[in-house]
């Protein structure tokens, strides 16, 4: 199962207490990890990455294993500690208001 | 009617007053999506339990909520607003060629008749509408396709479409308004549109009497006589007697016709409020004083209403979507301030409370009057 950490307020909208776990299906990805995302939680389409364009919030950050993510391709492999669920995929709120 | 039901969104949530008939003792519920900016909510005239509340945030962009037993309970409904077809431009403000793009919804308008059916106005200015209860949403693309959308500027807020107001009396007419674009009106539920600004005249766009430019701030009807419209624009309160086709100004003797919202009494189709605020680049009211002025003529002549409110070192606003009346007897009217607070006069003016006093940043106020 891939793990999932939602920031305060999506997990809030979600309806998800801690982590989220989601089976996705390989080469697991960062497209696939988000489109599996959205099918189970599909009030989360919209928040994290564009509807139409797929393309990621400005304020939205992927973090894993201690690295930024959120400027790799879609389709890249995601580190295999994510893809065994060793670690986390944390979506980010971006710091930000002063 | 056993009581009112007051929705109030704010820059971190939304909250829900209640109270019985007598509107003295209130309660509070909320924040409901706490956190997050709520621009709107409000109720269907068709089914009062039914409320649509739009929640925005400028990390995780736009969702709607739905509910179906009068804000105790939320769920989430669609929130996939694209425009139609190819989108083009409108002009930015510095003149240039800017694509449009969706930002936000201001303001949402269900229908007189159905529950499911709902309008959405949002940034940059389009109108969309919902038959589902809010779970797709389709653009009506001939308002923001009209010929003059591409040389359609933003206000100092975005390019916003904030103002639906839906005629009674003819299922197939709206209004809309658009800061900076004006007043538009279709008589054929959306389909088509013409600028509705004749007699507005507003200083600092090259020519003062455009058709179309103004920056219209809101427009408010009483259903029981819908040709008769109401509007506070960025500067200048005005009326028009013929559904738009034109406005003669009506500011009479306001301390400042700058302001935002203006709304209509229930019962007394003449009798309209407006809030006074300074200036443009000084958004609070004149001499530290906050004041609603009440017009029982249809403008021209208004008469401060200050009992209950304060009168010393106020610099608060109210935002154009922060003003309420409610259909009991007398009238009740409501609005809120970027302070916080949400003030409720159950006599039509008269006399004024506060419902709440420490709210985040107040920027809409709706009331239900409840069977």
């Amino acid at each position: 199962m891939i793990r999932v950490v939602l920031p305060a307020h999506l997990r809030t909208l979600a309806r998800a207490g801690g982590e989220v776990k989601l089976d996705v299906e390989e080469p697991v990805t960062q497209r696939a990890l988000l489109d599996a995302l959205e099918a189970d939680y599909p009030m989360l389409r919209g928040t994290i990455r564009d509807q139409v364009t797929h393309r990621r919030r400005p304020f939205v950050r992927f973090f894993a294993c201690e690295q930024d993510l959120s400027h790799e391709p879609p389709d890249a492999p995601l580190p295999d500690a994510v893809a065994r669920g060793a670690e986390p995929f944390l979506v980010v709120g971006a710091m930000a208001g002063g | 009617m056993s009581g009112v039901r007051v929705l109030v969104g704010t820059r971190k949530g939304a909250f829900v007053l209640t109270s019985d008939g007598a509107r003295k003792r209130w309660d509070v519920s909320g924040p409901y999506f706490g956190g997050w900016e709520v621009y709107h909510l409000k109720g269907s005239p068709a089914d009062p339990d039914r409320l649509y509340a739009s929640q925005s945030s400028g990390w995780f962009g736009q969702v709607i909520q739905r509910s179906s037993d009068g804000g105790r309970t939320w769920e989430t409904a669609g929130n996939k607003f694209v425009y139609d077809g190819v989108p083009g431009t409108h002009l930015w403000y510095d003149g240039t060629p800017h694509p449009w793009e969706f930002a936000r919804v201001w303001h949402l308008e269900p229908s007189l008749t159905d529950p499911d059916t709902v309008y959405a106005g949002v940034e940059d200015a389009a109108l969309f509408r919902s038959t589902d209860g809010g779970q797709t949403w389709h653009e009506l693309p001939g308002m923001r396709g009209h010929e003059s959308g591409r040389y359609w500027q933003p206000g100092a807020g975005g390019m916003c479409l904030h103002t639906i107001v839906l005629d009674p009396a003819r299922p197939g007419r709206i209004f809309v308004a658009i800061s900076a674009a004006g007043v538009f009106r279709s008589d054929d539920a959306g389909t088509t549109w013409r600028p509705m600004n004749r007699g507005l005249t507003s200083e600092g766009i090259p020519d003062p009497r455009a058709e179309v430019g103004h920056c219209v701030h809101r427009i408010a009807m009483h259903r029981s006589r819908p040709d008769v419209l109401f509007m506070q624009k960025h500067w200048d309160v005005m009326r028009s007697d013929d559904a738009g086709e034109s406005w003669q100004e009506v500011s009479g003797n306001l301390p400042t016709d700058f302001g935002f919202p203006i709304d209509v009494h229930a019962h007394e189709p003449q009798t309209i409020y407006v809030v006074p605020i300074k200036s443009d680049s000084e958004h609070y009211p004149p001499d530290g004083k906050l004041r609603v002025y009440r017009s029982r003529t249809g403008g021209h002549e208004w008469e401060a209403l200050t009992r209950g409110l304060p009168q010393r070192d106020c610099y608060v606003n109210v935002l154009r979507d922060a003003m309420a009346v409610d259909a009991l007897e007398p009238c009740g009217v409501y609005f809120g301030t970027t302070g916080g607070q949400v003030y409720a006069s159950a006599d039509a003016g008269d006399r004024w409370a506060p419902i709440v006093e420490h709210l985040p940043a107040v920027v809409s106020v709706e009331v239900q009057a409840l069977p």
